[in-house]
């Protein structure tokens, strides 16, 4: 049979980790507590919180957007729709030229294609769009997962505050408008 | 068990029979649903780091009850080439084993279904019935994964049929009674060197044959180190994959089932049964708190079963009836002629 | 398209036919068991069609294709960022491995040399992955052999790995990361002192796995002995990784040519076992992980300050001209060949995924074994269905 011990040491292994789950605070403490011993998150009830950089979900600053369809060509699956048209806007200071401004009539991104790559958020010139750890938004109905436009500037609520980077770092860090 | 307490009740042939099937079905069916709340799902979660069902009732005690509410609204789905009077028979035929096996059990000095001097012999010629099940199990299904794991599960019982009846041997001839209540009696009233404080539970001489016992269990259970039959990875579920619903279920209950009963077997066998030092065998109140010494000595046993099977993996079938014929058989072999040794001369 | 004629043709089919009629007709011997597409243990959709005497494997072939994509065709319209994108899913587990050799050939074919940091963070996310799919292999040949315990554990330490990927990329499974010439962003403040402590874990996980499995005797009982590759019969197939280094052969692309990562400024070893059997393939892998650990940590105390994307366009059009970057990859040696004809999109990628060559050599290897051993033998040459149909 060979040496037995082997064996034994394994159900060391699996009968350290019972008394580790039912008791997390070890021998001071032997009051059995598995909900807290445990090491997953009882998911209705409690939520973990992704990270900072956690791509949830895409949300648009609606200033910004000039309409230069540089996402909406960058994307790898064609979600995102773009309709604008163009509008004359007041001179910068009297007696100057009229300006042309785009207006958006409809951004769409269908996240029911969308592959939560990134492409877009990065391409984007003009620092419209941004990542929003939110991950809760799912619908019965597929077709509701087509957010328009005031939708996705609703998310920009969400939308966490840059981080610093680590030392070292010849990053600049960027900043997150103000809604 | 209680039945024998009533009997001054009432000495009717048919309420009596009542009272008795009636605590069997009790015994068995209770004692396997806790089981599986407690063993199955709540400890082998904490030993896997999480925490199993919480949402059925409080820290999830209720969820053996909406687990049997799902299986029952389930479609009972009959393949169309299999036989279909041994494929639907299959689950009963184990399950009455698992109810035969439950008659021999002693629960108190008074508690008791059958007294009977055939004890351990009897038990240990019924277990071998739900070989029959599985292989119809097996066969019944039309199904290739099915007839393997019937088969492998066929060779492997009947392989470590014999180390679990070996090993009950020496105990026999410790005891010299096969009657399971004698066998209790002989551990209450027994001493170690001259000390009756805790009586003379058989696992202190017979500790090879309790390790015998323990191993031939887990095979007989097809429990993990030793099941093949359900190698889950392989055969989805071996002999239970065409089942579904009531049947599967039926199937589950009769595992746990069987995995109390014969734990409570190895209880009376090595661990004293349903006394306690301390308190005398005779006395009344031993029918009230016999059983439950019993359930508690039946959990101990059997977390240490399920510890086992969820800590290691499985043996090849060449493997498994290599360990039984070539080693267990002869260490319990050994164990009688010591035993026998001792007992004549000592 | 060939210069046979068609007669000649019709005359090939119908002899096929006949001989398959024949064989049929005359299979009296075994039992067709169809291991897959759906099933526990093939590591994906794979189906392997055994024929079984008893419990004994005449002859196994394996089908492959169940989950073919169609990304070498995909490649050819998608442009260079959106690759990078699709090819995280090749192998989902380590999925930044997968982008690697595909921007290393790219930028082989730009004449661009990411800076340094980029390089030494580059090696860290490659190692991380290395570390959170060979974790989940660990765990899951426990349970292709029957202990179901030991793959709860693999999950619940992969998870740290990840919440790091994700500190950094946003993402868990698909980091999308690199970029040509560097990487997209740089790591958060306190990222560092963090991976520490994850390494010491997955090292605390890799002594927990050590005793639980390895040193388990019914461990070794199923896998000492079973499923041996000679070193040149595995050579001559094309095993690549863990699988070939099991069989005592010393090869390891990160070593011999590292190519854009920082391998040379570590001090590391390559593991190798003399036998080639499913325990030598654990066992490897086992120290890989321990490995790639140190690895880790000796990177992380040495990044070099700087910037972490080179000069590239904004727009990228890769010049003219054919490049092919092999890394050693968590399953095996990955390799892209990248052909450009000067546009936005590449004219053609060809992918040498690991799993599919590591897959070949389970038709000689299969036969003869009993039906419990096709799984440990298919668990321990370790695959992943993306890797192999792609």
């Amino acid at each position: 049979m060979g040496l037995v011990p082997g064996l034994i040491k394994g159900l060391g292994v699996t009968g350290g980790t019972i008394l580790r789950t039912v008791f997390p605070d070890g021998i001071k403490k032997p009051i059995p507590n598995p909900v807290k011993g445990a090491e997953t998150v009882q998911y209705p009830h409690e939520k973990e919180e992704p990270t900072a950089r956690a791509r949830g979900v895409i949300a648009l600053h609606e200033e910004n957007c000039t309409s230069c369809m540089l996402c909406a060509r960058e994307c790898p699956d064609w979600c995102i729709y773009i309709e604008g048209h163009k509008e004359k806007a007041p001179p910068r200071r009297a007696g100057g030229k009229t300006r042309q401004k785009n207006i958006l009539d409809r951004f769409d991104i269908d996240f029911a294609l969308c592959m939560f790559c990134g492409i877009c958020v990065e391409v984007c010139p003009f620092e419209a769009l941004f990542w929003s750890p939110e991950y809760e938004f799912s619908e019965p109905r597929i077709a509701d997962l087509l957010h328009d436009k005031s939708r996705l500037s609703e998310w920009m609520e969400t939308v966490p505050d840059f981080e610093d980077y680590e030392a070292g770092s010849e990053a600049k860090k960027l900043k997150v408008p103000p809604t | 068990m209680i039945a024998s307490l009533l009997a001054s009740w009432n000495d009717d042939y048919w309420v009596q029979t009542l009272l008795r099937v009636g605590a069997g079905l009790v015994a068995v069916i209770l004692v396997a649903g806790t089981l599986v709340m407690l063993h199955l799902f709540k400890m082998v979660s904490f030993m896997q780091s999480r925490l199993g069902p919480m949402e059925a009732g409080p820290f999830g005690s209720l969820q053996l009850l909406a687990e049997v509410g799902k299986h029952l609204q389930k479609e009972d789905i009959l393949p169309t080439k299999a036989d279909k009077f041994v494929f639907s028979a299959a689950p009963f035929v184990v399950l009455s084993s698992t109810f035969l096996l439950v008659v021999v059990l002693p629960g108190g000095p008074d508690a008791w279904f059958i007294q009977n001097d055939l004890g351990i012999y009897l038990a240990m010629a019924v277990s071998s019935v739900s070989v029959i099940g599985i292989l119809m199990a097996g066969w019944g299904s039309a199904n290739k994964y099915s007839l393997l794991g019937g088969l492998r599960a066929t060779g492997q019982l009947i392989a470590y049929e014999l180390p679990l009846i070996l090993a009950v041997v020496g105990v026999v001839i410790q005891a010299g009674t096969m009657n399971l209540q004698g066998i209790v009696f002989a551990q209450a009233d027994g001493e170690i060197f001259g000390w009756g404080g805790i009586g003379n539970p058989y696992i202190l001489t017979q500790f090879v044959a309790f390790f015998i016992f323990m191993i031939a269990m887990q095979a007989e259970l097809t429990q993990a180190p030793f099941d093949m039959p359900i190698a889950e990875s392989e055969l989805v579920s071996g002999y239970m994959t065409e089942y579904s619903g009531m049947r599967f279920l039926l199937f589950f209950i009769a595992e746990f089932a069987t995995a109390g009963v014969f734990s409570a077997i190895a209880a009376v066998l090595f661990l004293g049964g349903w006394s306690v030092p301390g308190i005398d065998p005779t006395d009344n109140i031993m029918n009230v708190l016999g059983p439950l010494v019993m359930f508690l000595k039946v959990i101990v046993l059997t977390f240490i079963v399920f510890w086992v099977r969820f800590t290691f993996p499985r043996f090849r079938e060449d493997q498994l009836q290599r360990l039984a014929w070539k080693f267990l058989i002869p260490l319990s072999l050994a164990n009688i002629v010591v035993t026998a040794i001792f007992k004549v001369w000592i | 398209m060939t210069d046979i004629s068609d007669r000649q043709q019709l005359s090939y089919i119908a002899a096929q036919a006949a001989d398959a009629r024949v064989n049929l007709e005359l299979e009296t011997e075994g039992m067709t068991l169809n291991i897959g597409p759906q099933h526990p243990a093939t590591h994906g959709t794979l189906r392997i069609v055994a024929k079984l005497d008893g419990e004994q494997v005449i002859a196994a072939d394996p089908v492959m294709g169940y989950m073919h994509r169609g990304y070498e065709k995909l490649t050819e319209v998608r442009t260079y960022p959106q690759v990078t994108t699709l090819i995280n899913r090749i192998d989902w587990l380590g999925s930044f491995a997968n982008e690697v050799p595909f921007i290393l050939a790219a930028e082989q074919l730009m004449e661009v040399e990411a800076p340094p940091r980029a390089q030494s963070i580059r090696t860290i996310l490659f190692e991380m992955s290395r570390i959170a799919n060979v974790v989940l292999f660990l765990g899951d040949m426990a349970v292709q052999v029957g202990a179901v315990t030991p793959v709860f554990f693999a999950f619940r330490d992969r998870e740290h790995i990840l919440n790091q990927i994700e500190a950094v990329t946003g993402g868990r499974f698909h980091p999308n990361f690199d970029r040509i010439g560097g990487l997209k962003d740089d790591l958060p403040a306190g990222w560092i002192s963090e991976t520490k402590q994850v390494m010491k874990k997955m090292r605390a996980f890799c002594d927990e796995i050590e005793t639980l499995v390895l040193g388990n005797e019914i461990f070794q009982a199923r896998t000492r002995g079973i499923g041996v590759i000679p070193a040149d019969i595995g050579l001559q197939y094309g095993l690549s990784g863990a699988n070939i280094r099991a069989s005592g052969v010393d090869w390891d692309v990160r070593r011999d040519n590292p190519c854009g990562l920082a391998y040379d400024q570590v001090d590391w070893k390559v593991w190798t076992h003399p036998d080639g059997d499913s325990f030598s393939r654990f066992w490897v892998r086992l120290q890989e992980t321990r490995e790639a650990t140190k690895i880790v940590d000796q990177l992380l105390d040495t990044i070099p300050a700087g910037p972490v994307m080179a000069k590239v366009p904004r727009i990228i059009k890769v010049p003219a001209g054919e490049a092919y970057v092999e890394t050693e990859n968590p399953l095996g040696v990955m390799g892209y060949y990248v052909v450009s004809k000067g546009d936005l999109v590449p004219y053609r990628v060809k992918i040498r995924s690991a799993s599919f060559n590591n897959m070949s050599i389970s038709p000689w290897l299969l036969k003869g074994v009993y039906v419990p051993d096709i799984i440990t033998i298919l668990a321990s040459l370790y695959f992943i269905l993306g890797d192999i149909d792609r």
